[in-house]
């Protein structure tokens, strides 16, 4: 049983699990930070943007001036932004047979290994997964292919010019795997492979695993992974959380017993507490609105967007911002708003029950209809007529490199009076400002991340009780930023298996059983005897049959009654390894039972003489010699008849 | 032999008054507890007096099971759970558990407040009951006990219908419920994986009916509703709130878009705009089409249907209504129809299947003089017309159904007698399984023949896999051995060897010698010689061996020769096996051929 992990990246995690006669891809995560290494894409012609200085190494024998940009000191591709991609040559990924997701941030790179690699087999998803997954994903298209830029940067990739390049483009690895992104009909087909699944639906792979997802409690449909067999089982737990936001809770004690414990998807903020961030962010937009500023939101078009409404529902009155104008601005705004509210099965229980009355599970029905929520497809159209300031914006990428937000960054960065709020932890905020630097606008950071902290993973793990935890090695150790911060990371007894990109992992498995079935006909037909107390044993001699990875044992057809002759042609034909193994016969006979069965069958005449190992019986009147010892018993005679004594 | 137990309390050779008792390794399971709207006494529900005749019956159950919504398969639950007893956990679909208490309420309210009934359950019985109720997702499995787990598959019929697969063990019942196996315009068709249950038990309402295109059905349907609407006339479509209601309304919602039509179209009670919010709200469980294009334009949002006040029966000129209940036994449905029975221009139209004992069911069998409450009797002259467009499967559907689930036995219940008659003949010859169709209070027993699981060591699995080779060999079977080890609550097999190592058990050798007494004039050395040549030109494909020690071994066999000293040509062979089935046929050939 082996594990080949194919993504570094802890949260966007691609695994590849061999189980038994099965491959299982666990996720299919898209490490998107590569982007935050080009420059933004605007939507509009920004001459900032295209008069930033040309790159040229400092003695000037590298010049890379149509690549690479320079802004405040960091250097920028100037080129479609490209994607770092799961390893794809650590094994063949034709021979995949399924791919199971946990949630809608984990599949983004599906369509570059399900159209590129000769994959066959079948994605596993539940509904809201795939629904919002295919949002994010037309998202990413067209924020794409909006602005189509023709050149393609190649010449920095170039090991020898790429090591002369400033940090962090020097320390960027695998740019040469680097890709664009997909298209939309590539998105349609990979999404075509998709089958729903619901929580708790036990899914056969081949007669010889099952699957099995269960409630994560992190996002909309979101799923950890049973995969067992009768004997054997491992838990995919991947962003999972315990705070009661909109999902259905986490599922907990179905990942107990299991033999190993994959664990992934932790929180990228441990010491970020999401509510005291929900708090900040609150705060923080009021104030700026009220000082007339306006406020940009740099997020994803569903997940902590849904909170994020719902929490300002609660707070616009209070805070007197009733006539503030919220702006949702994403191709696929009014699609994940709707959405939203038709998966009243995957919410948590509070949620579910508003349902019932009939109402709209989110409250940002509400906000849309009273007009305080207005959502557009993209800056351009409407938007542009219907747009007041001071006003507080919803838009991606939260990369800040391509989508509507450019040209937010672009039209109110240069204001002291607009603030940025980043809710989403996916990026060092840092690093997304960089090619807008220097900027006027006032920063707030509030990662809200709600998946498991390591003080609740570490008390999941003491509940379910996995004998082996597989995890990311950067979850073994602290944080390279708080390296005393012992409790930020995971300590075990045994201690987790660490992975990095690229490891193979061979997991601690010792399979001894596998499940049979006896056809009642052999069950019936079976003689049980009791040895022990409590244990009894019995002799099987059946046919096996094994069909689809499932076996049946069938009594052996009896033959037919042939004449003598025709037995000894059988004989014959048998090929001599298939010889019988003894039926089994065990423990020593003891004498005065086996001298009353004889009597019993009418043999009186027993002569019976002790030895040193056991007795020796003369039955007289048959002329036969019955030796009986210890571990055998040997048995002279002259005819096969005493066989059938014993 | 493990059996599996059915029987109806309700609808057993009928339609109305779902409930069925399932007894199924060990555990006892209620499918469906519904009321006959037939009825008004005690017939109206179940018997509940045959699970037990004294008190309360959660100890009885283990668990209930709702299919859908409609009140013949949930009209009694509250008195079951409430009045009766019951207090362990019952299952039905999100849809079905949001809908089911508004229609309860709604029947409860036309039961105790307009009829004047006591003895009936409250407001507050719904709500308890509706307490016990846990939700069920499709296709997700739910452990109900350790043993018994369920799954819901998709049903068609209404919103939220699920049919049920409910395993313990290796033995499995699947129960349909109201099914439809042709996708509507609001509604995907049934669906089951091939799940092979021991008994499929299905609803069997259009036994014998294999219904034409629900196209040309539809273009009949808005025929009829023109022409009337075309003299003048008014349409009454008695329906309920939810259901076929929506399919129809999104018919003529585009018929009349299309035709550019300005007659009124009303829906009655109070219940529409909170029915089409609910089909909003669970558009994941509507038809592919609905569900693809509902961000773009929700089907569910009406522009031609508004909300009816009775004060409009009386306005004169053409309109269409649909007004609740379905069967015209109640509430406004009933109501409008006298107010508008009396004038041929009028046409109702009864979109689904009336059971016996309702004005519905009377007027579609012809009956022109209808008695009501008082002594009066209503002279019928508008137009009845009767079109099926309830959404259950025809004969051929639940055969398609049957191929889809491949079950052992199959069980009819909710349809008629005489019609149950004739599918029956039809699934035994077609399928070649058992049908059984059980009156009320009639026990079918299913026997099962469930195989024993048991846990192989690998060791021998393997051993015996790669012995086997990858296809096995049906004119030589092999025959492997092993030892079942029973220990506690588990059952292992293990190879011999195994078992003896693990039990702490010495290995017991048994040896057999014989003497056989044969004339030969050759010397010793040649007789044993002979003996050799001649084995091993019989034993093909053996070992023999010719030792030096003047002994012949074939495999484990050891001969030995000695000729008596009295006579020489009197040779005593010595034989001696050890305790082995084919060294027994290797010896037998030994001793029969001297």
């Amino acid at each position: 049983m082996k594990l080949y992990c194919l993504s570094g990246h802890p949260t966007l995690p691609c695994n590849v699990l061999k189980f038994k006669s099965t491959t299982i891809m666990l996720d299919c995560g898209l490490d998107t930070t590569s982007v935050l290494n080009f420059l933004p894409l605007p939507l509009v012609h920004s001459p900032r943007l295209s008069k930033l200085p040309g790159w040229v190494s400092k003695d000037g024998t590298v010049n890379l001036e149509k690549e690479l940009k320079e802004c405040a000191g960091r250097v920028f591709v100037d080129s479609q932004p490209e994607f770092c991609l799961p390893e794809k040559e650590l094994l063949d990924l034709s021979t995949i047979d399924v791919i199971l997701i946990s949630n809608y941030h984990c599949m983004m790179a599906l369509p570059y290994i399900t159209e590129h690699t000769g994959f066959t087999g079948t994605v596993y998803a539940t509904e809201p997964t795939l629904q919002i997954g295919r949002l994010l994903m037309e998202e990413l298209v067209n924020f794409m292919e909006r602005v189509p830029k023709a050149q393609s940067a190649t010449c920095w990739k170039n090991k020898e010019i790429q090591r002369m390049l400033p940090g962090p483009l020097k320390d960027a690895v695998e740019v040469w795997t680097w890709k664009r992104c997909y298209s939309m009909q590539e998105v349609n087909s990979a999404l075509s492979k998709v089958q729903l699944v619901g929580y708790s639906q036990k899914v056969e792979l081949f007669g010889a695993v099952q699957v099995s997802p269960l409630s994560s409690g992190y996002s909309l449909g979101s799923s950890n992974w049973i995969i067992q067999s009768h004997h054997e089982k491992v838990a995919y737990v991947s962003g999972s959380s315990l705070l009661t936001t909109h999902p259905q809770p986490m599922d907990q004690s179905s990942l107990k017993n299991s033999d190993v414990l994959i664990l992934t998807g932790l929180t990228q903020m441990p010491t970020a507490n999401p509510d005291g961030m929900l708090g900040d962010f609150c705060s923080n937009l009021a104030m700026t609105i009220r000082a007339g500023g306006n406020v940009l939101v740099p997020c994803y078009s569903s997940g902590v967007i849904y909170d994020l409404l719902e929490c300002l529902y609660q707070f616009i009155e209070s805070a007197s911002l009733g006539t503030t104008p919220f702006y949702f601005i994403s191709p696929v705004a009014n699609s994940s708003l709707e959405f939203s509210q038709i998966f009243a099965e995957w919410l948590c229980h509070n949620k579910q029950s508003k349902v019932y009355l009939p109402e709209p599970p989110f409250p940002h029905a509400e906000l849309i209809q009273t007009n305080k929520l207005k959502h557009y497809p993209s800056i351009h159209g409407d938007f542009s007529s219907e747009f007041r300031q001071p006003c507080v914006v919803f838009t991606g990428h939260p990369s800040l490199r391509f989508g509507d937000v450019v040209h937010f960054m672009e039209l109110w960065g240069k204001s002291s009076l607009n603030t940025i709020i980043f809710t989403e932890p996916d990026f060092s905020y840092l690093d997304a400002l960089a090619p807008y630097q220097p900027l006027a606008m006032k920063c707030v950071y509030c990662p809200i991340d709600t998946r498991l902290n390591f003080h609740q993973v570490s008390k999941l793990l003491k509940e379910v009780q996995p004998l082996h935890v597989v995890c990311p090695e950067q979850y073994t150790q602290p944080p390279p930023s708080q390296s005393h911060r012992s409790d930020l990371m995971l300590e075990l007894q045994p201690p987790p298996m660490p992975y990095r990109r690229c490891s193979v992992l061979s997991l601690p498995f010792r399979r001894r059983y596998e499940r049979i079935h006896l056809l009642p006909e052999l069950a019936n037909s079976l003689v049980p005897s009791e040895i022990k107390p409590g244990i009894s044993v019995a002799t099987v001699s059946a046919v096996l049959h094994s069909k689809d990875n499932k076996h049946t044992l069938q009594s052996v057809p009896k033959p037919p009654p042939v004449p003598p002759t025709k037995k000894r042609k059988r004989v014959i034909e048998e090929p001599p390894e298939v010889l019988a193994p003894k039926p089994l016969l065990s423990g020593a006979v003891p004498l005065e039972a086996f001298l009353a069965t004889l009597h019993k069958h009418g043999i009186t005449e027993v002569k019976v003489e002790e030895t040193a190992d056991g007795h020796i019986l003369h039955l007289q009147a048959e002329d036969t010699l019955i030796q009986l010892e210890e571990d055998g018993t040997h048995i002279v005679c002259d005819n096969n008849e005493p066989l059938r004594l014993l | 032999m493990p059996e599996i137990k059915v029987t109806p309390l309700g609808a057993g050779q009928d339609v109305g008054r779902s409930c069925i008792l399932v007894s199924i390794g060990g555990k006892n399971i209620m499918l469906d507890c519904g009321m006959h709207m037939g009825y008004n006494d005690d017939r109206r529900f179940p018997d509940f007096s045959y699970i037990t005749q004294n008190g309360r019956l959660t100890e009885f159950l283990d668990c209930v099971i709702i299919s859908h919504f409609h009140l013949d398969h949930c009209g009694a639950l509250p008195y079951m759970s409430e009045m009766v007893g019951y207090d362990g956990p019952i299952y039905m679909t999100h849809p079905t558990k949001a809908i089911c208490p508004i229609l309860l309420e709604d029947f409860r309210k036309i039961t105790v407040d307009k009829k004047g009934e006591t003895n009936f359950f409250t407001s507050q019985m719904i709500k308890d009951c509706m307490k016990k109720v846990i939700p069920l997702n499709l296709h997700q499995t739910v452990q109900v006990d350790d043993e018994l787990e369920i799954k819901a598959y998709y049903a068609g019929h209404v919103l939220g219908a699920a049919m049920v697969h409910i395993k313990v063990g290796s033995e499995s019942v699947v129960y349909t419920g109201d099914y439809n196996m042709t996708p509507d315009r609001h509604l995907g068709a049934a669906w089951i994986d091939k799940c092979r249950p021991d008994i499929l038990i299905s609803e069997s309402t259009y036994a014998t009916t294999i219904r034409d295109s629900k196209r040309c059905r539809e273009r009949d349907f808005l025929k009829k509703v023109h022409e009337t609407i075309e003299r003048g006339g008014k349409v009454l479509i008695p329906v309920f709130a939810l259901g076929r209601a929506q399919e129809l309304c999104i018919l003529l919602e585009t018929f009349w878009e299309r035709m550019n039509l300005k007659a009124p179209i009303y829906f009655s009670t109070g219940l529409t705009e909170k029915a089409n919010h609910y089909y909003k709200l669970f558009i994941t469980w509507t038809n592919q089409k609905i569900r693809k294009t509902f961000v773009q334009r929700n089907m569910f949002e009406f522009k031609h249907i508004k909300a009816f006040d009775r004060s409009y029966a009386d306005n004169p000129g053409p309109m269409v209504v649909f007004a609740t209940p379905g069967m015209l036994h109640a509430g406004q449905s009933l109501q409008i129809f006298k107010k508008w029975a009396g004038n041929e221009k009028n046409m109702v139209i009864m979109p689904g299947y009336c059971v016996q004992g309702t004005i519905g069911h009377k007027i579609l069998n012809g009956q022109r003089k209808l008695e009501m409450e008082g002594r009066a009797t209503l002279d019928v002259k508008l137009q009845v017309e009767y079109m099926s467009f309830s959404a259950h499967a025809d004969a051929k559907g639940i055969m398609q159904l049957i191929r889809m689930a491949e079950p052992r036995n199959m069980l009819l219940v909710h349809g008629e007698a005489a019609k149950m008659e004739f599918l029956k003949g039809k699934i035994e010859q077609e399928f070649n399984i058992n049908c059984y169709m059980p009156a009320n209070g009639e026990t079918e027993t299913v026997t099962t023949n469930p195989s024993v699981p048991v846990d192989i060591s690998l060791n021998l699995l393997k051993r015996e896999m790669a012995l086997g080779g990858p296809l096995p060999d049906t004119k030589k079977p092999r025959t492997m051995h092993g030892t079942l080890i029973m220990k506690e609550n588990s059952l292992r097999l293990v190879s011999p060897e195994q078992a003896l190592k693990e039990l702490g058990l010495n290995e017991h050798q048994l040896r057999f010698t014989c003497r056989v007494q044969l004339q030969d004039p050759h010397s010793d050395s040649d007789t044993l010689h002979r003996i050799y040549t001649h084995l091993k030109s019989v034993l093909k494909g053996y070992t023999i061996q010719h030792l030096p020690d003047s002994t012949v071994m074939v495999e484990s066999i050891v001969i030995k020769l000695s000729s008596s000293a009295e006579d020489p040509n009197t040779k005593v062979l010595l034989l001696s096996w050890s305790y082995q089935i084919v060294t027994r046929y290797v010896t037998n050939i030994v001793i029969t051929k001297h």
